[in-house]
């Protein structure tokens, strides 16, 4: 495509199937203890 | 849903339900923006005499072509998933400790009212904490990692229960299949070369308070005797940060008084911090320091000039990381955890000195929310259950925003605060969030067009 660059392609839905495992970390135990911020942390499904 | 911005020359758009990003040119910007309730014959009529046909065509083609990759315009399927996954039976895997209700600074605008959170000065006990982490393992199901927060007040105030609940937790990891993430939160009064190494050893992470220039964090972060912490505490956190391997943070409250907060996180980057998080404060409005919503223009012009030096330095191999500015793309959380909210009140619990159970740091001492305690467990199910289900589709205003997916329906502790609810949502700290998103999502256009 010339005219559109995709940046993450990732569908979302995908991760419905295998995803809610639940090990990742709590949002408020990194670093901000008074906002929720959820999309910059990491998944850690190990049977993603 | 679809939402779509222009930032530092980049035309960005976000198909949300999918969590696809894409950075367009001029003409697919335009026709996105009138795709929904346009056909194709008006498009062209609108955009041919600005772009011309072929141009037009084209990105109506390539428009098409992300449709039928459910990469655009595609529909948010969750609500029934996630009201299905609310339900499902509850586990704890996450507990802040309360060490200590005391402090040895006088933040002006803590929450835990100088470290005492509307109660009497306490240090939790070596017995109390136990439980906690016995109740932690015994309520956390199959789940392999159990994350443990030393917060205070001031948790060094009580650093040989830390050490003492570290090596109990440490002690019962085989036992069970657990594993321990122990973190805290300092002012880093009382740091020193044994507390620095015991958390080398221990600590996943670390997270050092300190608001940025000298004269606005001893503004703000005086000692009891009214004089400044700045200079006693920046020697000691940058030997520690140098010695985490990237495993802590410098963390910052900005507030009415320096809207210019740009400077201090640039501040930070100067004293050879690398990893970076400074956040608005939350406070009654009345507060002279409160952040107001006339503020907000200044707020989020000053989130774009730090996302363009952030780029700058990034590209100059001088970069930090801006805990608010990063975003995981690629290998990010999954639909649950984004819109499941924070897990407060259920999979994240505070723990009081004494042992009670509140659903997170800045509810405790609002004593509607006491859930129950060490000893007896989780008593007071109706205000969990209110918790467990809320989740994005529970708030009205989260439902249709764009930014539902990366906050995950925000604080509850704000919304409760703002509106007396858990399920609203506090309007000021949303404007500034979904900034930081957009910001966040631009710098990876622009790191990507260096690559």
């Amino acid at each position: 495509m010339k005219k559109i660059k995709t940046l993450t392609a990732n569908t979302l839905k995908n991760t419905m199937k295998k995803g809610g495992c639940g090990e990742c970390q709590t949002s408020c135990q990194s670093a901000c203890k008074t906002s929720c911020t959820v999309g910059n942390q990491s998944c850690e499904n190990a049977n993603r | 849903m679809i939402h779509q911005y222009k930032n530092n020359g980049y035309n960005i758009v976000m198909d949300i339900a999918s969590g696809s990003v894409h950075v367009v040119d001029d003409v697919v910007y335009d026709a996105i923006a009138m795709y929904e309730d346009h056909t194709k014959e008006e498009i062209m009529a609108a955009l041919t005499p600005v772009y011309g046909a072929e141009e037009i065509e084209e990105a109506l083609n390539e428009i098409q072509e992300l449709i039928d990759q459910e990469m655009l315009f595609t529909e948010d399927e969750y609500q029934q998933y996630v009201t299905d996954f609310k339900k499902r039976k509850t586990v704890v895997k996450a507990l802040c400790l309360h060490v200590a209700h005391d402090c040895n600074l006088a933040c002006k605008y803590c929450f835990a009212e100088e470290g005492e959170y509307h109660g009497r000065r306490a240090l939790m006990s070596l017995e109390v904490g136990k439980k906690a982490l016995d109740f932690l393992i015994e309520n956390s199901g199959n789940r392999v990692n159990l994350e443990v927060d030393f917060f205070g007040g001031e948790p060094l105030m009580n650093w040989d229960v830390v050490k003492e609940l570290v090596a109990y937790g440490r002690s019962r990891e085989a036992e069970c299949n657990k594993k321990f993430r122990f973190t805290i939160t300092t002012n880093g009064v009382l740091l020193n070369d044994e507390i620095m190494d015991f958390c080398n050893r221990e600590m996943a992470n670390v997270v050092l308070s300190l608001d940025g220039r000298p004269e606005v964090n001893d503004r703000m972060r005086p000692f009891r005797n009214g004089k400044g912490s700045y200079e006693v505490i920046v020697p000691k956190f940058q030997k520690f940060a140098k010695s985490r391997q990237g495993q802590y943070y410098v963390r910052g409250t900005f507030t009415h008084n320096n809207l210019d907060f740009a400077s201090d996180v640039l501040h930070f980057a100067d004293l050879g911090f690398d990893q970076i998080s400074i956040e608005p404060v939350v406070s009654a409005p009345s507060e002279p320091y409160a952040i107001r919503e006339e503020d907000l223009p200044q707020i989020l012009a000053e989130y774009d000039r730090l996302a363009v030096e952030y780029i700058k330095r990034k590209k100059e191999g001088r970069g930090f990381n801006f805990f608010h500015f990063m975003i995981d793309l690629s290998q990010g959380p999954c639909v649950a955890k984004r819109l499941a909210g924070c897990g407060s009140g259920t999979e994240y619990l505070a723990v009081t000195p004494w042992g009670d159970f509140y659903p997170c740091h800045q509810f405790v001492g609002e004593e509607e929310f006491l859930l129950g305690n060490v000893y007896d467990g989780i008593t007071n199910t109706e205000v969990r259950d209110e918790f467990k289900l809320c989740n994005v589709y529970a708030k009205d205003k989260c439902r249709n925003c764009f930014a539902r997916f990366y906050c995950s329906g925000g604080c509850a502790a704000n919304s409760y605060h703002f509106h007396g609810t858990i399920t609203d949502a506090y309007d000021i700290g949303c404007e500034m969030q979904k900034k930081r998103i957009e910001c966040a999502i631009m710098i990876k256009a622009a790191l990507a067009d260096q690559d």
